[in-house]
This record gives structure tokens, C-alpha cells and sequence, in this order.
């Protein structure tokens, strides 16, 4: 899409006396994007949000809002509006009231207010509830009226900081879904922050992974999925199976690596760091559970591994295996429940294959905490 | 037995729940609520030496309540001009001290109860430090500071901005000063109260959909800490209508306060019917202006207990 407003951060630092807060953070927010910031909790993400909508002066760089310098310009002159985690909504005021508050700003009649708040309202699937108090609605309803509030300002750009996070699961995967319905229909770019990468992969047609202050990768949902360029990236976003080591020898796009635990594996060097990694190094492979298959017992090649089963379970839709894994962690496989029969082999040996393109070889690095 | 009693005697036990309400009870009625029946009673009767207390002449007669309005009968004046010019003048002048303080304290308890760090406790304990001395000495100390070879005449004419010592005194400006200073503490914290507990996201998306800080604090902090504004200026109201000790230091010569009046009348005149009176007149007037104001304002008496 080209339609809208892009927003981009140029080597944008963000420090808190001796805390690096952001650290040189560089990213190109198309305009009309649904674009995520997905990272645990203290990872800088809010602080970014803040530095875009204003309530932060980055310490170092540049925030960029359609082109322009955002230097020195308010929280209250940016084409920005802001959705806070706990909503904040004015809670003396009436739903009507509070959708249409940036109309009262600049003084509006009551009469235009009504009006605009009713078709919101209609917008968001409230019809008739302007004259309620805040209060007096259900956690997925004021949700909506502080999306309604935000839109009303009619902003260009969006910003959402974690704003589902205080919804049960059920609401907040309703929500996904209507938050990308309502971004599609208004069309202007959405700023989203989370630490759910549920929410990140099904709602963003982009995803700034980060940790610490510091943007690991840059991708759509798929290729943060697939393709993660950091040990971080593969390990925050889903659940993931490391296999340490060290590169033995590299293969065009493939690499074999010596494992510590589980021999010699071929898997494919991730996109971003294609060419970067030479012989020697030291390496993390990342299989995901759903990516393992029986292999016959005892099958032996680059392709398979062999590990003893500590317990199983039977999730519905999948077999869980779990095996013991490298540097103490679990070996997690899940196998599709397609009705076959399924013998239990706790304590045995088994034989997993996996192709190779579906293994991924990173740089070793940080995992992320579970 | 109504069922909050019932809960209360529930969760403290009989024997404590008892004796809580007990002192409840003893310092509502037994301080509070009979000294001031006893004062209604005197209101309305004569002001007869002992002897004939009790006697024939000892009826109920609303004699006190017309001096006020009519003075001594058979004056030279239709009415009591020179106690109702101070009575109005009292509550015009209390009023004036709750707004003035209101004004001051209210950005005060913003800053104090929407910045963080150490320094507040610091500066809350700069505000309450000098609540240690004394009401007395005080209002003295604000008399050498605005007395006519006080501190701040010396500097005003040292200065050059007078020529001579402008009389602070004389023109009430020390009594306006010592009252406003003296209350500033009660109109502060029950703001700051309310304040603090204001979630600084509400400021920032009012600020974000492009709000000045005038609108900020028009739509969003004052609606909220309307409570705490309610009961602060009440307070104020209140207690600078019936002070006493400021007025008599810092008032100048001609400027009575009505308290004095009904001070002299207790205590100079002797005459306690008569004080007891203007004390009445006063206090009814004071709870009717409060309440009549709270309506203005649109705020409940249950807001005032926040």
C-alpha cells in the first residue's frame, strides 16, 4: 500500500542518564502498514512509541512522521494519536464525550460532536452507547470507544501500546482480528507494541523484532516465523528447538554444523546471514516442533536426530514429545494427530528426521528468557 | 440494626465494635452536638444576672438575633450597621482567602502530587515544618514582616519603591497573608489527595489528541480533583471565618473580624446570650453558603469525605 503516512526512525537513540534505553534503531514504516514492535517487557518498545508520538525527545537521531522532522514538535501537534495500554479514558466524561474530545479542542459545536460520534459509534459496533459513562461498559467495549477516540483526532498514524493486553483470550483474539478490519477500512498506518507474537504474526504486515534496546530483525510475519536472522528472533517468536555447535564446513546455502549433543546436521545458513558465517564459528540451529517427523529407529545421517523421550502428551490436534534437548532445555516435538495409532515411548530412544530446509543455522547468541 | 452496623459489629467484635462507637458517639454528641444545643438554648434567652437565671424573666425571646439586625433599641440608627458591616466584611474576606488560596495551592498540589522523585518529600516537609510553631507566634512573625519598620517596609524603602512605609497592616493585607498562610496546608493536601491518584495516561492522551494545558487541566485534572478542591475550600471557608488569632494580630485597628464581635460579646460584655447568637448567625450562614456553593458546583457531600 502506498496510501498513507510512513514513519521512519533514523539511527534514533534513546538514553535515560546511563541506560540505553534504544540503540540505534533504524526502520522504514511504509505508510497504511500494520506495523509491530514485538519484544519482551523492558525491551524499549513503549519508549519508541513515546519517541514517535512525542512524549520523548530521542537523545540521538531522528523520528521522521511523512517525511518530516518531528524535532521539537509537542505530543499535541503530531499527526499522531496514541492508544495506552490501560486505554485511559476520561472516566467523568461520557462515551460521547470522550470519543470525540480532539473535536472539543478545536472547539467544535456540540451538534458536530454528536453527529461524528455517532457515525464512530456505528464504526465500532456501539450504536446508541454515547450517553453512557465509560464506566459502565465492558472491557472490549471500552476498547473499542479508545480506538473510536483515537480515530476521531483523524490521525495518520496510529499507535497502540499493547492495548489488548488487559482483555481475556477470547476478547483479544476478537480484537486481532476487528483492530486489522479497522485498519484496513481507515487505511492510515498503525504502530502496534506487544509482547504477544500471536497478536504481532496475524495482525502486522511487519515486525520489528526487539531485544534490549536494540532492533534484532526487520519482516513480515512469515519471514520472522521461517527465516529469523538472530538466536533471539528464532527463539522469542514461537516456540523453537536450539541445537548448539560449531560450523564444520559451509555448503552454498547450506552449512553442516557439529552439534554438541546430536552429531553432524545440515540446515540452511538464514537469509541475512547468508555469506557471513564461515567455518569455526560458533553457531545455534533452530528446528520448530511442528517441523520433526518419526524416522525409522536407528536411522543415521545429517538429517536426523536421535535423543531419549522424557514424557508425552496428547494435546488434541497434536502429540507432544519431549525429548532431552541441549544445554538442559527440552527437545519439543509435535506431531500431527491424523488418527493414526501412537505408541508411547517414554524413556526410549528415538529417531526424528527433519528437512533440511526447515532447520534454520543463526549465529550463536542470547536465547530469549522463557 | 442496619446492616453496615451490623457488619461493623461483624468484623471488629462486639466488645471493641462497642467501644469504637462509643467514642464515636461520645465525641460527636458529648463535644460536639450538646455544647452547641446548649449554646442554640443560650441564643434565645435574656442575658439576666444569676440571681434571676431561671425566674420569671428567663423566657425564650429572639431579643439577641434583632440586635444584630436592629442594634441596642432605641439607638440613633435604623440598623446595626457596624456589626453587620463586619459580618458581611468576614465572609466576603473568608471568601476571598479560599479563593486566593485556592489559586495558589492548587498548582502546588499538581506539582507535588504529578512529580516524582525525592525532592517532593522534601518539599511536602517544607510545607509542614513550619505547622510546628505555633498559631500565636506565626501570625507575629508575619507582623515583623509587615509591621511599619518590619522587614519588608525596611526593603520596600531601602529599595526606593516607597517613599514611606506603606502601612500592610492597616490596609489588611498582613490579615489576608496570615489567614492565606495559615490554611495553605489544608487546601493543598486533600488536592494533592485527589490528585495523586489521577493516572498521568488520562494527561498524556489529552495532551495527545492536542489539548493545551489550560484544556488539560479545564476537561480533565479539575473535573477529577473536584473532590478535593470541594472539601479543601471548605475547610478554608470554614476556618478563616472563624478564626480568631490572626484577626486580632494582624488585623489593623479599624477592621474587626466578626469572631472579635462575638468574643467581646462572651467575654468583655459578658453577655453570652448575645455571643452565643452571633456565633449561631455565623455558623448557619457559613453551612448555608457552603452548601449553596456545593450545588453551584454540582458536588455531593459524600465528595467532600474523599
Amino acid at each position: 500500500m502506498s496510501a498513507g503516512v510512513g514513519v521512519d526512525l533514523e539511527n534514533l537513540w534513546i538514553r535515560f542518564g546511563d541506560f540505553v534505553a534504544v540503540r540505534d534503531a533504524n526502520v522504514n514504516i511504509n505508510g497504511g502498514d500494520f506495523f509491530s514492535f514485538l519484544g519482551p517487557s523492558g525491551c524499549g518498545k513503549t519508549t519508541i512509541l513515546r519517541a514517535v508520538s512525542g512524549f520523548l525527545e530521542p537523545s540521538d537521531g531522528r523520528v521522521l512522521i511523512g517525511g518530516n522532522d518531528m524535532k521539537g514538535i509537542g505530543p499535541n501537534k503530531r499527526p499522531t494519536a496514541l492508544i495506552f495500554q490501560n486505554l485511559a479514558l476520561f472516566p467523568l466524561m461520557k462515551v460521547w464525550e470522550n470519543i470525540t474530545f480532539s473535536m472539543e479542542i478545536k472547539g467544535a459545536s456540540v451538534r458536530e460532536r454528536r453527529k461524528r460520534a455517532d457515525e464512530l459509534l456505528d464504526m465500532i459496533a456501539l450504536p446508541g452507547q454515547g450517553d453512557k459513562l465509560p464506566s459502565e461498559l465492558s472491557g472490549g467495549q471500552r476498547q473499542r470507544v479508545a480506538i473510536a477516540r483515537a480515530l476521531c483526532a483523524e490521525p495518520d498514524v496510529l499507535l497502540l501500546d499493547e492495548p489488548l493486553s488487559a482483555l481475556d483470550l477470547k476478547l483479544r483474539q476478537h480484537m486481532r482480528t476487528e483492530l486489522r478490519e479497522i485498519q484496513q477500512r481507515v487505511g492510515i498506518t498503525f504502530i502496534y507494541i506487544t509482547h504477544d507474537q500471536g497478536e504481532a504474526l496475524t495482525m502486522s504486515d511487519s515486525i520489528a523484532v526487539m531485544k534490549a534496546g536494540v532492533i534484532d530483525q526487520i519482516g513480515n510475519g512469515k519471514t520472522i516465523y521461517n527465516d529469523p536472522s538472530t538466536a533471539f528472533a528464532a527463539s522469542f517468536v514461537g516456540e523453537n528447538n536450539v541445537f548448539r555447535g560449531k560450523i564444520k564446513r559451509i555448503m552454498g546455502e547450506e552449512a553442516l554444523i557439529q552439534t554438541n549433543r546430536s552429531g553432524e546436521l545440515v540446515a540452511r545458513i538464514s537469509t541475512a546471514n547468508q555469506g557471513k558465517m564461515k567455518e569455526g564459528d560458533a553457531a545455534m540451529m533452530f528446528i520448530r516442533p511442528e517441523a520433526f517427523a518419526l524416522a525409522p529407529k536407528g536411522a543415521k545421517g545429517t538429517h536426523f536426530v536421535t535423543a531419549k523421550v522424557n514424557n508425552e502428551e496428547f494435546e488434541g490436534n497434536v502429540f507432544n514429545i519431549f525429548m532431552e534437548g541441549d544445554g538442559g532445555k527440552e527437545l519439543k516435538v509435535s506431531i500431527p494427530n491424523l488418527g493414526q495409532s501412537f505408541e508411547d515411548h517414554t524413556g526410549q530412544n528415538i529417531t526424528l528426521e527433519y528437512e533440511t530446509k526447515n532447520a534454520v543455522i543463526v549465529p550463536a547468541g542470547e536465547l530469549a528468557a522463557e | 440494626m442496619p446492616s453496615f452496623l451490623k457488619e461493623f459489629f461483624k468484623r471488629n467484635g462486639t466488645g471493641m465494635g462497642s467501644l469504637m462507637l462509643g467514642l464515636v458517639l461520645f465525641w460527636t454528641v458529648g463535644l460536639i452536638i450538646l455544647p452547641q444545643l446548649s449554646m442554640l438554648d443560650f441564643s434565645f434567652r435574656p442575658n439576666l444576672p444569676p440571681p434571676e437565671i431561671g425566674g420569671p424573666k428567663d423566657v425564650y425571646t429572639l431579643e439577641n438575633y434583632k440586635y444584630l439586625i436592629y442594634g441596642p433599641e432605641g439607638g440613633s440608627q435604623d440598623y446595626n450597621a457596624v456589626d453587620l458591616k463586619v459580618f458581611f466584611r468576614t465572609l466576603v474576606a473568608a471568601v476571598c482567602v479560599t479563593v486566593f488560596n485556592l489559586i495558589l495551592c492548587y498548582p502546588i498540589a499538581y506539582y507535588l502530587a504529578q512529580t516524582k522523585g525525592n525532592h517532593i518529600r522534601i518539599f511536602a516537609l517544607m510545607l509542614i515544618i513550619p505547622y510546628w510553631i505555633n498559631e500565636i507566634l506565626r501570625a507575629f512573625a508575619l507582623r515583623i514582616i509587615f509591621g511599619e519598620t518590619g522587614v519588608l517596609n525596611n526593603m520596600l524603602v531601602g529599595l526606593g519603591v516607597f517613599d514611606t512605609p506603606f502601612d500592610f497592616i492597616r490596609n489588611d493585607i498582613a490579615l489576608y497573608a496570615g489567614l492565606g498562610y495559615a490554611y495553605i496546608l489544608l487546601m493543598i493536601f486533600p488536592i494533592y489527595n485527589v490528585i495523586e491518584s489521577l493516572d498521568r495516561n488520562q494527561i498524556e492522551a489529552a495532551r495527545d489528541m492536542g489539548a493545551s494545558w489550560p484544556m488539560i487541566h479545564r476537561r480533565v485534572v479539575i473535573p477529577y480533583a473536584k473532590p478535593g478542591i470541594s472539601s479543601g475550600c471548605t475547610m478554608v471557608f470554614m476556618l478563616s471565618a472563624g478564626a480568631l488569632a490572626a484577626p486580632q494580630i494582624l488585623g489593623g485597628p479599624s477592621s474587626l473580624w466578626f469572631t472579635q464581635l462575638i468574643y467581646q460579646q462572651f467575654n468583655d460584655n459578658s453577655d453570652w446570650p448575645q455571643g452565643a447568637a452571633y456565633a449561631v448567625v455565623l455558623l448557619v450562614t457559613c453551612i448555608l453558603l457552603v452548601l449553596a456553593v456545593m450545588r453551584l458546583f454540582k458536588v455531593n457531600m459524600g465528595d467532600i469525605g474523599k
